[in-house]
């Protein structure tokens, strides 16, 4: 399968106080063209920002990438210009975003807001650019599209306006869209609708997808490979089907038995012990170690490395040194 | 029991430096450069409002004929006004005439004024409208003109100047607390106390007054810079202190008829006067950085 | 059969919200008729989405807001008209536990008083006193006497529930109205939550009423379940019975968008089609009839009775249930 986007030991940081604080720690994956991957982890895990390091989407923060390799197709984003970038933001990878309300401007018509992506990007005059618009509204199913560009996004329901920026999104055919958290906000009804929606344009398009999310449920219905996150770094990688037959990664286990399962006639569930950390007070070793039913004395010491396990799964647990020594750089 | 890291039930360590509201607020204090200076000033302006008449090098009172309308200079280091009277030792012996009437007429109104927009926001409806309307009828008034009126009444002196200013503090005062209050009690932990079935005062006093302290503390400070201008203004019109006392707006008043031949009688006050409301302005704002979230930068 | 600890019947309230610029009143009718009871000791389970009205019914039987009709029966009073001066005895019987573990506790109080204010609103006793019953409460949901010195702002969101739990739980109350206790926080820490909503009934022989978006969370938790469409309960009845075989049109649509964490289990859904209606302006007739995939013509003109379902404790608002 041909890779669309691989990161490599990508780092980010923010500065605050002067102090450096790292949040990313090399973080490793890679997306296929046309795949859904899931990347999935608690508040902090560092999730949402790994999808900004791939747009470089720090405005008005202190974020910074400090280290690591980004490549989509032949190009490294970790060292192109704000204005190349710029070229490839919206046009080759797309974002969505969990609250649609904050990434719509609430004083623009909803006609003009997706025409300018359209214009921007795709050089189509005015008639030809609203013609295009309302072809990609009808596409995301929304209702009376020609009435809708006239309207203002507070007009219109949480469900609509989601449409509406998954319209923004893939109006410019994007190879890439990041899905980060998109129907979190939404009722479960209307959330069917939206995974209902998306699965449809990406076998459509053939586009990829990273959907960022915490709902495993999601995952499982949605995703073709799994990236787990915790504490700023990838703790395991696998197929969809094999991450919750058979999860290797402690985190995985307790985080997929936490979930309660519907019919599943279980008095207690699983859970995971204590808290997720402080990403300025991190544990040594293992960042997990302090939370892990199956800890070691090494976990304390040092951190495990990425290992590389059969099917091309990998995950970075100390447990699995002995199965499979050698150690993925 | 120990401050070192404990582990609780649900394993948890918690981080070992322990919180202290008092501590945070000086952290950020520290960081208000010029603010911290003014405070120092401010600092230093009470203790020479308790320890002035002790430390002044003549007495403010006593004429001494010999030495009239001198400019500053070594015997006097601010000069003397048109009775030969020290203007240092005056300034000294009244700064603490002008910082207790402003004190003392912020803290009236600002009681006043917090009761009252603590009732009228918690409670709403009729008693709401009856003093936003009243305060509004206050606000209609320029500030000044509402204390001249007042001490008009009531007659000059300075008890009277403390009760004028602080009248005219209190719809200020009211207006910030109610729309502070409106604010807290939409909050869930308010929610929380009524479904407890706290009392409404408990609610008003131990969870939405400790909510407006920020801001009520920030516009003390500014309105004291306020207070202390309209106080010299009402002595300088004669309505405050007796033209004897070494107030402030009463010395400026006094140097009016020399402000061509000998201006340091009227300059001297006059600095005074600036400074201080200027210190105070500046923590003001300085505090507003530290303890009003709103216009944190983060 | 055990005490029925509370019993709601033709629960309704009505809003006024200004329309427009000029202060046009209309009416937004949150709860319409709701009806259920939750015998001692049991869990029942109020789901649906969002502004279908589950919170305000919470509300009302906490008498935080007053009803416009119907009768509330709490431990055998009925509260739903009483002022606030006569709801003492209830509000210390009733105790919440709030969805946002950040809002609801109080930032500049420290944990010890947080915890201890039913007590001292309610009782007379000493400060030592209070703070006695709090570090035994503060263990019991899992924390330590450690922590009552710090202000809830210097914990985790877990633990800031867990405190929640604790001032819930210190005036020893019969009915816990939990509204989205959960649904704050992290997948990890919302099991050790519930896990401990679950280990407290058990201990304190606890009702409580649960308030949820979220169907799996709640058919971990509860006895009994009603299921909310636009203010009305459109289905109630015996978790495995809502669960397993599910009567109305909405339950089934519901369940079947529930993602279920098992990518072997990918299946067909019951897609509903449009929003949800305003309630400002509720559908006549059945007010589910604009997204029903088997809405007939009586569901337009036609509110459906209460009908009984399969079994006994099984209550279905629908047309197409044949009484």
């Amino acid at each position: 399968m041909e890779k669309l986007l691989q990161i490599e030991k990508l780092e980010t940081e923010f500065t605050k106080d002067k102090q450096a604080l790292k949040i990313l720690h090399g973080v490793n994956f890679h997306i296929n063209k046309g795949e859904v991957l899931g990347l999935v982890g608690e508040s902090g895990s560092g999730k949402s920002l790994t999808s900004l390091s791939i747009m470089k989407l720090f405005k008005g923060t202190s974020g910074e990438i400090s280290g690591g390799r980004i490549q989509f197709n032949d190009q490294d984003l970790t060292n192109i210009s704000e204005s190349d970038m710029r070229k490839i933001r919206g046009k080759q990878i797309a974002m969505i975003f969990q609250e649609p309300m904050t990434s719509l401007n609430p004083v623009m018509k909803i006609g003009e807001q997706l025409l300018e992506p359209i214009r921007l990007h795709l050089g189509l005059k005015e008639k030809q650019a609203k013609a295009h618009a309302v072809s990609i509204l009808k596409k995301v199913g929304i209702p009376r599209a020609e009435e809708i560009i006239n309207e203002f996004p507070h007009q219109l329901s949480g469900g609509m306006r989601q449409r509406i920026m998954i319209a923004m999104a893939i109006s410019c055919n994007p190879q890439l869209l990041i899905a980060d958290e998109p129907t979190t906000a939404l009722d479960v009804t209307i959330q069917a609708q939206i995974l209902d929606l998306m699965k449809q344009l990406q076998q459509k398009e053939n586009m990829s997808v990273l959907l960022i999310t915490h709902d495993l449920g999601v995952v499982a219905e949605m995703c073709d490979r799994v990236v787990v996150m915790y504490a700023g770094r990838v703790v395991e990688e696998a197929d969809v089907f094999e991450l919750f037959e058979s999860p290797k990664h402690p985190y995985t286990k307790g985080l997929i038995g936490s979930v309660p399962k519907l019919g599943q006639k279980k008095e207690k569930l699983d859970s995971i012990k204590g808290n997720v950390p402080d990403p300025s007070n991190l544990p040594k070793g293992c960042k997990f170690a302090p939370r892990c039913n199956n800890v070691m004395p090494i976990c304390y010491q040092e951190e495990p490395p990425d290992l590389k396990l059969e099917n091309g799964r990998s995950c970075s647990c100390w447990l699995y040194k002995e199965e499979r020594g050698d150690i993925c750089v | 029991m120990e401050l070192s890291k404990t582990v609780n039930q649900s394993n948890t360590i918690i981080t070992e430096k322990k919180y202290s509201p008092l501590k945070e607020f000086w952290k950020n204090w520290k960081r208000q450069k010029t603010a911290l200076w003014a405070s120092f000033f401010i600092l230093l302006l009470i203790i020479i409002a308790v320890v002035g008449p002790y430390i002044a090098p003549y007495d403010p009172y006593k004429p001494d004929y010999n030495s009239m309308l001198q400019g500053p200079g070594s015997k006097h280091f601010a000069g003397t006004d048109e009775y030969g009277r020290d203007i240092f030792s005056r300034l000294l012996v009244g700064s603490r005439i002008s910082l207790s009437v402003s004190f003392l007429s912020v803290f009236l109104g600002a009681i006043v004024g917090t009761i009252l927009g603590l009732i009228s926001g918690y409670f709403g409806g009729w008693l709401d409208r009856f003093i936003m309307r009243s305060s509004d009828v206050m606000f209609a008034f320029p500030d000044l003109l509402l204390a001249i009126a007042i001490v008009a009444i009531l007659g000059p002196g300075l008890n009277n100047v403390v009760i004028a200013v602080s009248i005219f503090s209190v719809p200020s005062f009211a207006r910030l607390v109610r729309g502070a209050t409106l604010e807290a009690k939409e909050t869930v932990f308010v929610e929380a106390a009524k479904s407890m079935g706290a009392s409404h005062f408990r609610i008003m006093f131990q969870h939405i007054l400790p909510e407006t302290l920020g801001s009520l503390i920030v516009f003390i400070s500014m309105r004291i810079g306020t207070a202390i201008l309209a106080a010299s203004s009402l002595s300088f019109l004669g309505l405050g202190a007796s033209p004897e006392t070494p107030d402030w707006g009463a010395m400026l008043s006094l140097g009016r008829d020399y402000l061509g031949t000998s201006s340091h009688v009227v300059m001297m006050p006059g600095i005074a006067i600036f400074l201080t409301v200027l210190a105070f302005n500046v923590v003001g704002d300085g505090l507003r950085d530290v303890l009003d979230p709103k216009t944190k930068n983060e | 059969m055990s005490n029925t600890l509370l019993k709601v019947s033709g629960l309704r309230k009505s809003f006024s919200i200004p329309d427009g610029m000029f202060g046009k009143k209309k009416l937004l009718k949150a709860v319409h008729d709701v009806s259920f009871l939750i015998p001692e000791g049991k869990t029942f389970s109020l789901v649906g989405e969002s502004g279908c009205g589950k919170s305000t019914t919470g509300r009302l039987i906490s008498r935080l807001i007053a009803p416009s009709e119907g009768e509330i029966w709490i431990d055998g009073e009925e509260i739903s008209q009483r002022k606030e001066s006569q709801l003492k005895a209830m509000r210390k019987k009733v105790q919440m536990i709030f969805q946002d573990p950040y809002a609801s506790l109080n930032p500049r109080m420290k944990v010890r008083d947080i915890v201890g204010e039913p007590l001292a609103i309610h009782t007379k006793l000493s400060k030592a006193e209070r703070n006695k019953q709090v570090s035994e409460i503060l263990e019991v949901v899992g924390l330590s006497e450690y922590h009552a010195h710090r202000y809830a702002h210097e914990f985790s969101g877990g633990q800031r529930q867990r405190i929640g739990i604790a001032r819930a739980l210190i005036m020893k109350p019969k009915l816990i109205i939990a509204d989205e206790p959960v649904s704050a926080l992290d997948v990890s820490i919302q099991s050790q939550i519930l896990n401990l909503l679950k280990d407290l009934q058990a201990e304190f022989q606890l009702t409580y009423l649960f308030i949820s978006h979220d169907l799996s969370v709640v058919e971990h938790i509860s006895d009994h379940i009603g299921v909310m469409y636009l203010g009305t309960i459109v289905e109630s009845g015996p978790k495995e019975e809502i669960f397993s075989n599910p009567q109305h049109p909405y339950t089934k649509a519901l369940l079947s968008s529930i993602p279920i964490p098992d990518p072997r289990l990918r299946r067909e859904r019951i897609i509903l089609q449009g929003d949800l209606p305003s309630p400002v302006n509720p559908p006549t007739g059945c007010r589910f009839h604009t997204r029903c995939p088997v809405a007939m013509d009586i569901c337009k003109v036609m509110e459906p009775p209460v009908k009984k379902g399969p079994t006994a404790d099984h209550f279905v608002a629908c047309h197409l249930i044949e009484s």
